[in-house]
């Protein structure tokens, strides 16, 4: 099983800017249980930098993995916040 | 000698009471110590961050900078307290918040001359290009990042002095906003603050 099969919820924020990634991440892991993994697609480069640090910084969630894909042609930045126990 | 001192109230049945009582006094004032020590710390295991920014530009680059801040700020689940005086009102203003403009003139950094930017109309043009320069690169716009604010939790509170100095009225702004605030609220909230911000 891979992260992205795992993940309970998809978070779609293509185009945001900086804030919205991360306060959009916040908004979607709060309607999220105990143990749920988000996964939330980005492209946004900054919010390889942003995600971490929010996540870090913040009780109750942590990073589990980040990715750079390739998206016909386009680069998305994908990051699995899981919501701890 | 000092071997004999420290003997000699071993030997004394009083001296050994009074030596018994001290210990006890001293057992008391340590629990006594371990129970405030315990008390403080539930005191300030709330680690709760929290930011206050003061807000004092309205125009449409410097509104930025306050409601980006307080909603991320808001995201790492901090409490938020955005205090808006003299242009920084306008961010709160419902109809002005609209239409907050940017102007070339006094910014060098700007690739237009000072004496064009001058001109009338001028604003109203680099104000449209730096509206589709955030439209062209989907930053959020002031009213959405206000409305993400307002939705999670952040106060919003406006100067009541620059409120009436700025010929404003209480109910120009938004709902949510908090009127009836000076300094003292501000520095108060501030001194309680991890982080302050003048914007």
């Amino acid at each position: 099983m891979s992260l992205q099969t795992d993940a309970t919820e998809t978070l779609d924020v293509k185009g945001a800017a900086c804030p919205m990634p991360v306060v959009k991440t916040k908004q979607a892991v709060d309607d999220l249980s105990q143990g749920d993994l988000l996964e939330v697609v980005a492209t946004d480069s900054g919010s390889m930098s942003d995600i971490d640090g929010w996540a870090s910084g913040t009780d109750g969630v942590s990073l589990v993995d980040q990715e750079e894909r390739d998206e016909g042609g386009e680069t998305v930045y994908v990051h699995y916040v899981q919501v701890e126990e | 000698m000092s071997t004999e001192t420290e003997d000699a109230p071993d030997a004394d049945a009083p001296a050994g009471d009074t030596e018994a009582a001290d210990v006890e006094a001293l057992r008391e004032r340590v629990d006594e110590l371990e129970q405030q020590l315990s008390d403080a710390a539930v005191e300030t295991d709330d680690d709760t961050k929290s930011m206050v920014i003061v807000a004092t530009k309205g125009t449409l680059d410097m509104a930025y900078p306050p409601l980006i801040l307080a909603s991320t700020a808001a995201a790492f689940g901090w409490d938020v307290t955005v205090f808006h005086t003299f242009w920084g009102l306008d961010i709160l203003h419902e109809e002005r918040s609209k239409d907050l403009k940017l102007s070339a003139v006094g910014n060098p950094n700007m690739p237009v001359p000072n004496a064009i930017a001058s001109l009338p109309g001028m604003d109203r043009m680099t104000t449209k290009m730096m509206r589709k320069r955030i439209d062209d690169n989907e930053t959020a716009s002031i009213g959405e990042l206000l409305d993400t604010c307002f939705d999670m939790g952040v106060e919003m509170q406006a100067c009541q002095m620059t409120i009436d100095l700025m010929d404003y009225d209480e109910d120009d702004f938004y709902d949510g906003v908090t009127v009836g605030v000076g300094a003292a609220t501000a520095l108060e909230r501030m001194a309680d603050a991890d982080v302050q911000l003048l914007v």
